[in-house]
């Protein structure tokens, strides 16, 4: 019992990560239906800024005497360089295919994603780049079960961005006008919203939380390279799959279950296949119901 | 005349693709005038609304408002300036709440106070989105997506308003509702309109003016009084 609530505790703080990633994909589907494969490199890409941000606070000696601030510093500019490239990326690398076929613009994300996470090779290099290992150290322990303060961190900070990005979409005018985008968009531009606006702003959303995940990811595992962004990414989108691609709750659920079989799969069957049991989760989606579980109809565009 | 027109169009051609819809529109519409174009399903009435709200481009010929040529400014522009389009089919937001549908289309208006005023006054002139106001707009009757499609379309405050088959699909009783709003709307907020009907009889007891459009073209364009009694029109459209 007390192994099965670790791993709860465990599979939901990774979860929350898939979940923050997912929700780009999902989003950026919603409103021009493209898979952005390149959407992995962002959450690599926040994971290094922050690492910088981090390093560079340490040497100043500003990470001794205000962490909180500091760690709190790093997530924004984190979150905010990769929202710029993000929309850098959508300019350049997918708006002129717009009026392409999807298969073009699916490519080109490709392309994408490649140059990116080259980029990163070549200009940080191969090896890992470490994470300060003394923020939020502590943990409570009940028995064999342990909570970190970095994991309470991690999930609070997720639920935050979760709930955040709830209102921001279901509770504002720009919110509203994502959705009407989603759904229509020559009708949108009859009201008078400027698509581009609009889409700009999705993968700036998107990327933004990606880069928090990244933070979350190098503060837990202690370090990022080049190539995290791979395979979470992946993870993330067989996430977003599962919940019914387009769908923010759905991306989140799907998020959260995706985490909690991984955790699950390697403590309870092996951790040798943990990464196998996402995508088995994947092609059973595919085959079973097609939809994911808060989708309503696949060729239907929803955010 | 010394009145200029509000919305002219000048030998506009437009398309999709290869396949030209529209070969040398011209019209003009006067303010606070009810026009009306009629014609045959597929002859390019609605191609011709949506190149005026620059949908479509014009590949050829000009598009002017108020006397400034339109067709090089990008879509979403033209609504702030007050020209505005309820569409085919009435596309309104399908998962969006009645209210939002509304509230999207005061999108680039600030004034708070005033558009929740202007909600609630399209809650008196159709009662029966009050009623639904908490409902998602594909949830509705056709009927009722009109209304909501047109109160929509007056949150955008518009000096012209184009409509397109606002009657397609509804029920008789319904559509002779919508016709009353169109000319309460213009007679009221002196709001011009261009209407564009496959339901000529219809089309042409609302209008002051018609266009006959046929395969892009405009074949004959007359006072609405005159189309009406037109043989030719009553032969093809009337359905005598």
């Amino acid at each position: 019992m007390e192994y099965f609530i670790q791993q709860l505790i465990n599979g939901i703080t990774l979860g929350g990560m898939y979940a923050l990633i997912a929700l780009g994909y999902t989003m950026v589907y919603g409103v021009i239906q493209l898979i952005n494969f390149a959407h992995g490199e962002f959450f690599a890409a926040g994971g290094y800024v922050g690492a910088i941000a981090l390093a560079y606070f340490a040497g100043v000696g500003y990470m001794d005497s205000h962490p909180v601030i500091c760690l709190t510093a790093a997530f924004m500019i984190s979150m905010a360089y990769c929202a710029y490239l993000a929309i850098g990326v959508e300019k350049i690398a997918y708006k002129p295919l717009r009026k392409e076929s999807r298969l073009a613009a699916l490519l080109s994300a490709l392309g994408m994603s490649i140059f990116l996470s080259n980029g990163m090779m070549l200009t940080q290099g191969v090896y890992d780049k470490v994470y300060p290992s003394e923020l939020f150290q502590g943990r409570f322990d009940f028995g064999m079960v342990t909570l970190s303060y970095l994991q309470i961190m991690i999930v609070s900070l997720t639920a935050c961005l979760l709930i955040g990005l709830n209102l921001l979409v279901f509770r504002t005018k720009i919110g509203m006008a994502m959705r009407a985008t989603a759904q229509d968009k020559t009708m949108s531009a009859l009201v008078a919203i400027g698509s581009n606006r609009i889409i700009s702003l999705t993968f700036a959303i998107g990327a933004g939380l990606a880069a928090a995940a990244g933070i979350m990811y190098g503060l837990y595992y202690g370090s990022v390279r080049y190539d995290i962004g791979f395979v979470p990414g992946i993870k993330a989108f067989a996430a977003a799959v599962l919940g019914g691609i387009g769908n923010i709750t759905g991306a989140m659920i799907g998020g959260l279950i995706i985490g909690m079989v991984e955790i699950f799969g390697a403590g309870y069957i092996s951790s040798e296949y943990k990464d196998v049991f996402a995508f088995i989760i994947l092609i059973a989606v595919l085959y079973f119901k097609p939809n994911g579980i808060m989708g309503e109809n696949i060729d239907d565009t929803r955010v | 005349m010394s009145i200029q027109p509000i919305l002219e169009l000048k030998d506009v051609h437009s398309g999709y693709g290869s396949i030209k819809a529209l070969k040398g529109i011209s019209l003009k519409v006067m303010p606070g005038e009810i026009v009306a174009i009629i014609g045959a399903n597929g002859a390019g009435k609605s191609t011709t609304l949506m190149t005026i709200c620059g949908i479509i481009k014009a590949e050829k010929g000009e598009v002017l408002y108020q006397g400034k040529v339109i067709n090089k400014i990008s879509p979403e522009k033209l609504p702030v300036m007050g020209l505005c389009q309820v569409p085919e089919g009435r596309r309104i937001f399908p998962r969006l709440s009645v209210m939002e549908n509304l509230r999207l289309g005061a999108f680039y208006r600030d004034d708070t106070d005033q558009i929740m005023k202007d909600i609630q006054h399209s809650y008196e002139m159709f009662p029966i989105l009050g009623e639904r106001k908490n409902q998602q707009g594909g949830t509705l009757s056709g009927g009722e997506q009109q209304m909501l499609a047109i109160a929509r379309a007056l949150m955008i405050k518009p000096k012209v308003l184009l409509l397109d088959e606002p009657s397609l699909g509804l029920a008789p009783i319904i559509v002779q509702q919508i016709f009353d709003i169109i000319a309460q709307i213009n007679k009221k907020e002196g709001t011009t309109i261009l209407l564009v009907e496959q339901n000529a009889n219809l089309a042409l007891q609302a209008a002051s003016r018609g266009y006959v459009v046929e395969t892009g073209e405009i074949t004959l364009e007359d006072e609405a009084q005159s189309l009406l009694s037109n043989p030719k029109i009553r032969e093809a459209y009337l359905g005598e």
